[in-house]
């Protein structure tokens, strides 16, 4: 029933790899497409509601709340508070990493902190170890810091990271 | 009290059963299956040709490394031949199995309902981490080669921000959950350990570490529920469930505050207004909230309403958490001491407290007497809620 088995025990067991030849063209849609090619400009849009007055952002094309269609475009900064940061000693397969990743969630500006829905990013944020540790990063107001205009690809990563300011 | 539904028949559980939960089972997810669903038929006194309908339970179909768990895991888990239908939301499926085994009763169209629930984790290789990689946004969040301790670690971290929670607080947590598993015959993880032990084991994702996490884990749990007109027959202390609550909130993870689950609110106000529960902390007696992470578990009473927000860390440290405190929580040993087999493991869940209801739970029988007690799930990311409230 119980199988204690050890790593170096497993290379006897037969082991079947597959790599499945599965290729995906993502489609961006309508809200996601102007939010990427903004990020080539160096500028973060939002959409927003106008029954409820919540900007989407990452943007979307209907409010999920009232189920109409959102109204317009808004560009908000690219400028925010840190809510959470965290370092990551593993990676996404759970290999040992010698430096740490550290990301966390930005509430971008303009919004209140008593939103509990916000204009909110997920994203690399540069800092150290011990400052996500002693979690004096945790609502520290950040800017992007983005890559040169020619090196941006439409793309989250055409932001390095987020920086203090 | 008016109920956002409407009920045609009472339904109760007559039986449960599990498997181990270990890493690296020998048995297929079928065999799991086929196991646990054996064994809730057993404790009901029920032969397969009794069931009307089946319901599945999985997670993630990539932990198995087959697609269509649903028709996949039917022979095992009785199907053949039977209305099947198959439930998933994420880490939330375990008690939405049971849900959905309810609402089949409850609707009038199923007399008796087999749930089961199974999850196979370890096959993955080298680890079932990089499996996790599909769930995420894939263009907005995959290119940061997320690890799905990231957002916990995201959640955690902005828990302990916003209410001044300290990690040696939090621990306390898995020291309570693994020491409950030495109760419970079918714990992988169950061991005394001190806070001591926690902060000084691994660092996985900061301020996530080795201890603060359930284990990788297979496993398979079944239950097996009755309308109110034939129950009788089956048992004399049938375990009624009273109140089922599920909700999904936005996927907008990065734009919500991950310092409170909304979500299990609302399915857990849903749940309790069905029950006619109206002081939470005065009335459930017993609680298994999901715990994959040990602050999950604080999140989570904090959520269920036994706990004002920010203050179940004070509640646990006082002892009221505790087998003989006053609302015993995760007396099981919970998914950090039992193990987590995703959907498995949430279904474990509502098989405790049906058994501590009966008052066959053994060694993990709470102190008091228990009349009314309360099932949790949550998963997806970080959105969806499930609760179901059982009484004797």
């Amino acid at each position: 029933m119980v199988t204690p088995l050890k790593e170096n025990e497993l290379d006897k067991h037969v082991t079947i790899s597959y790599k499945p030849n599965a290729k995906y063209s993502y489609t961006a849609g309508q809200a996601q497409s102007k939010y990427l090619l903004g990020f080539k400009e160096g500028k973060i849009y939002g959409r927003r509601c106008n029954k409820c007055g919540k900007i989407y952002v990452p943007p979307k094309m209907y409010c999920d709340e009232c189920f109409r269609p959102t109204d317009e475009w808004v560009e908000v900064k690219d400028e925010g508070i840190v809510m959470t940061a965290v370092a990551s000693f593993i990676s996404w397969t759970r290999e040992r990493l010698e430096e740490p990743e550290i990301v966390g969630v930005i509430r971008l500006l303009p919004s209140d902190e008593r939103d509990f829905v916000y204009p909110g990013i997920f994203h690399r944020i540069c800092t150290s170890y011990e400052e996500v540790k002693n979690m004096s990063i945790i609502g520290k107001r950040v800017k992007a810091v983005w890559k040169s205009k020619e090196e941006r690809k439409s793309s989250i990563e055409d932001i390095q990271c987020f920086k203090v300011i | 009290m008016k109920v956002n539904m409407y009920l045609n028949k009472r339904v109760a559980i007559v039986g449960a059963g599990l498997t181990l939960f270990r890493r690296r089972l020998l048995e297929t997810p079928q065999e799991i299956a086929w196991e646990a669903s054996r064994k809730a038929l057993d404790e009901a006194g029920l032969e397969l040709k009794d069931i009307d309908c089946i319901v599945i339970g999985s997670a993630p179909d990539a932990f198995d490394g087959v697609h269509l768990k649903g028709e996949y895991l039917s022979h095992g888990s009785g199907g053949i031949g039977k209305p099947v239908s198959r439930v998933y939301v994420g880490g939330a499926t375990g008690v939405m199995t049971a849900i959905a085994g309810w609402y089949h009763v409850a609707s009038g169209m199923c007399q008796k309902v087999l749930a089961v629930a199974e999850e196979k984790m370890s096959p993955a290789r080298p680890h079932p981490q990089s499996v996790f990689k599909y769930i995420w946004d894939p263009i907005l969040e995959k290119p940061l080669n997320p690890n799905l301790i990231w957002i916990f670690a995201m959640e955690m971290h902005r828990y302990m921000a916003k209410y001044g929670i300290k990690k040696e607080e939090i621990a306390l947590v898995s020291v309570k959950n693994k020491r409950n598993a030495m109760n419970n015959p079918y714990a992988q993880l169950g061991s005394n350990i001190t806070v001591d032990d926690v902060l000084n084991s691994e660092v996985l994702v900061w301020p996530v570490q080795l201890l603060d996490v359930s284990p990788v884990s297979d496993g398979g749990a079944a239950i097996v529920l009755a309308s109110e007109d034939v129950a009788r027959r089956y048992t004399d202390t049938p375990v009624w469930v009273e109140g089922v609550g599920w909700t999904l909130d936005n996927t907008e993870w990065p734009a919500r505050d991950l310092s409170y689950a909304r979500y299990v609110e609302f399915a857990a106000r849903m749940a309790y207004k069905m029950a006619g529960i109206e002081r939470p902390n005065k009335e459930i007696d017993v609680v298994e909230p999901y715990d994959p992470f040990d602050y999950k578990e604080l999140h989570h009473l904090e959520a269920l309403q036994l706990a004002k927000r920010g203050e179940a860390p004070t509640l646990l440290k006082e002892g009221i958490f505790d087998i003989d405190g006053d609302i015993p929580s995760s007396p099981s040993g919970g998914l950090l001491g039992v193990g987590n087999p995703i959907a498995a493991a949430g279904l474990m869940k509502v098989a405790s407290i049906y058994w501590q209801l009966k008052g066959t739970a053994g060694k993990m029988q709470v102190k008091k007497p228990v009349h009314t007690g309360v099932a949790q799930s949550w998963g997806d990311l970080m959105q969806a809620g499930t609760v179901i409230v059982l009484r004797n």
